[in-house]
């Protein structure tokens, strides 16, 4: 099973007379990680509420699996929901469920299964995120990590096409963020469906994803493959891959020009980013690309790596050099004689990327059938 | 990167003097009125939750409905007891209670416990929920929370509400005969004997009918309250407060149509 696409184009929220964001386009490839970014009061989590439907955008549409959910039905919107795992903030777990009715909860609403084979798939989930013995536990009862793990599991038991995170990292230590993120790259590697993280922990987002974003000022400010990001010399863009103060996002508003500037030049002369010392939220200097994390030893490859691979070689003309560079360096050496050769055609919908179904290249597993 | 027409800050007031304002909030509660209805005769019906909002919602109201019911039926007693006598009327004393306990009161402590025992107290259930995303999860697992969550609780409170009803008029019945008989020497023999003189079936009938409508009422009123909760613990306590006080006005309004509609339906015995 492949994750489904998500296509979000022209998009724009607001609540009465405050506009929250507007004209965001992305497609979320499916079977891949994104991140989407953000100071906080961007609009995150309005997004993620938008893309399940709990909200509703006044303008653009996001097509799943050929279903407009801005504009469906009230009925279809609830089949396509099936479609969706969504792991809230604080796990959002029934409190007056113990954690196994909590997983088991989906099942016994949705599907005809006995007991015992309910049985078997919770037990088998909780086992994936780790929460082996504590099926009696009620939700006050265990730690906010649990909770997040909990209400992972349960986001997964009807085998969801795209799943959503809610700012997995808030209110957890730094190891535990980790493990989550390892947890997830399992997870993906394992079940290869698609997945977007709101989040604003910059170590996730330099580890993780195989695509960025970043909302800033009410618009999404990029969106691309983590290299693009990475090494992007928009100044947002750095500042906040950065986590430190010098840039143009202030503490509430946006700053001044001639007050950026000045903080620019005195960054520079302390040496840059690269010099800056490691910011908050696991974040380290400079624009280096490090390296994405692996599924744990023992776990199938990442089905994703490789369709991505070729998806980002096939659009390496259109990124700057710098950007070009950090492609190459993670792409395999049969994929990199392709793209010199010329080989490989740019994709249909150019930059932000769409499915593409046209061809498929001769050694390569082509991009899921589409439309 | 600019914004097609400039937002603008959110002014203090904005909306908030909108002429249409309380329409559409009221219309708004009635559209979840009928999406409650809508949903009630879907399959599967929550036969579980029904049972234990049943169960809930009864143990918050019983008692304090009898506690409230004894000096209502007491208070009853008394005014009329004082009101016969002077009238030379005592022999009437029973039947006149029992008709005001049957006909106004216990639909009124009905009215008062649902709302104010019941109707908060799913209301901060629903609340309490919802700021923890838990009905966002529950909609985002494919699952109607007004048909999983909603139609059980309106049932309950409309079955309860129709037993408080038959409850307070026991008891309220019961404690007028202890007023009048004990503590204003009152015969018992007339107050028993009189007992039918005045009221009749249907005036049973019509409290119990009364029960279910507020039941109906402070249900949907609670739930929709509740699910609408936001801002935090104090966004679900404004729900409860509001909830209660919209059940109260309600009911009490409806009270007052439900009677006048009695009264030219069926005509008082002996005419």
């Amino acid at each position: 099973m492949v994750g489904v696409a998500v296509e979000v184009e022209g998009l724009t929220k607001s609540f009465g007379s405050q506009n929250i964001w507007s004209d965001v386009t992305l497609t979320l490839p499916p079977g891949e990680i994104s991140v989407l970014l953000g100071p906080s009061g961007t609009g995150k989590s309005v997004f993620l509420k938008s893309l399940v439907g709990l909200l509703k955008p006044e303008r653009g549409s996001i097509v799943i699996s050929d279903t407009d959910i801005v504009r469906c039905s009230e009925s279809r919107l609830y089949d396509v929901r099936k479609l969706f795992g969504v792991l809230f903030q604080d796990g959002a777990l029934f409190g007056s469920m113990d954690l196994f009715d909590n997983i088991a909860f989906p099942l016994r609403e949705h599907t005809r299964k006995t007991e015992a084979e309910v049985r078997r798939i919770v037990l088998e989930k909780m086992d994936m995120v780790g929460l082996q013995g504590a099926e009696r536990k009620l939700p006050g009862e265990i730690s906010g990590g649990m909770r997040k793990r909990a209400g992972l599991a349960r986001a997964l038991v009807l085998d969801p096409e795209i799943i959503l995170f809610d700012e997995p990292d808030s209110g957890l230590d730094p190891v535990r963020v980790a493990y989550l993120n390892q947890l997830i790259v399992d997870l993906n590697a394992q079940i290869d469906a698609t997945f977007l993280i709101v989040t604003h922990d910059i170590g996730t987002a330099r580890t993780v994803p195989d695509n960025l974003g970043l909302l800033y000022r009410k618009h999404l400010a990029m969106f691309g493959p983590r290299e693009q990001l990475l090494t992007s010399q928009e100044p947002v863009v750095q500042q906040f891959l950065n986590g430190r103060r010098e840039g143009p996002i202030g503490m509430s508003e946006e700053k001044d020009v001639a007050q950026v500037e000045a903080e620019m030049a005195a960054l520079q002369a302390r040496g840059g980013d690269r010099h800056n010392g490691v910011g908050p939220k696991g974040a380290v200097g400079g624009d280096a690309v490090p390296p994405q994390l692996d599924p744990s030893p023992g776990l199938p490859e990442r089905r994703a790596q490789r369709r991505r691979q070729e998806r980002v070689a096939r659009m390496l003309h259109e990124f700057d050099p710098a950007t070009a560079d950090a492609i190459r360096a993670s792409l395999p050496a049969d994929l990199l004689a392709q793209a010199d050769a010329g080989v490989l055609t740019p994709p249909a919908g150019g930059r932000h990327w769409a499915t593409d179904s046209t061809q498929a290249i001769g050694v390569l597993p082509g991009p899921r059938d589409g439309r | 990167m600019t914004a097609p027409g400039k937002p603008e800050a959110p002014g203090l007031l904005d909306g908030k003097l909108s002429p249409t304002r309380p329409l559409r909030a009221s219309g708004d509660l009635f559209a979840f009125a009928l999406d409650t209805v809508r949903a009630m005769p879907k399959r599967p019906f929550q036969l579980r939750e029904f049972v234990q909002q049943t169960w809930f919602v009864a143990s918050v109201t019983i008692l304090p409905t009898a506690l409230v019911a004894i000096p209502f039926g007491a208070v009853i007693a008394l005014q009329l007891g004082s009101l016969t006598r002077q009238l030379g009327a005592q022999s009437f004393t029973g039947s006149a209670s029992v008709l005001a306990v049957l006909r106004e009161a216990s639909p009124i402590v009905t009215a008062l416990l649902i709302a104010g025992a019941g109707g908060s107290a799913i209301c901060a259930d629903l609340g309490a929920r919802k700021i923890r995303d838990e009905i966002d999860a529950m909609e985002v697992l494919g699952i109607n929370p007004i048909q999983r969550l909603v139609v059980p609780r309106v049932l309950a409170a409309m079955v309860v509400a129709t037993l408080l009803n038959g409850l307070v008029s026991v008891v309220g019945v019961a404690g007028g005969y202890f007023f009048n008989v004990v503590l204003q020497g009152g015969t018992p023999g007339a107050y028993l004997a009189s007992f039918g003189a005045l009221a009749q079936v249907e005036d049973f009938w019509s409290g119990e009918l009364k029960a279910l409508v507020f039941g109906l009422i402070a249900g949907i009123v609670a739930s929709y309250k509740g699910l609408r909760a936001g801002g935090g613990p104090k966004g679900v306590g404004d729900a409860v407060n509001q909830s209660v006080v919209i059940t109260f006005l309600l009911l009490f309004a409806v009270n007052f149509v439900m009677t006048a509609i009695y009264f030219q339906l069926v005509p008082p015995k002996g005419q």
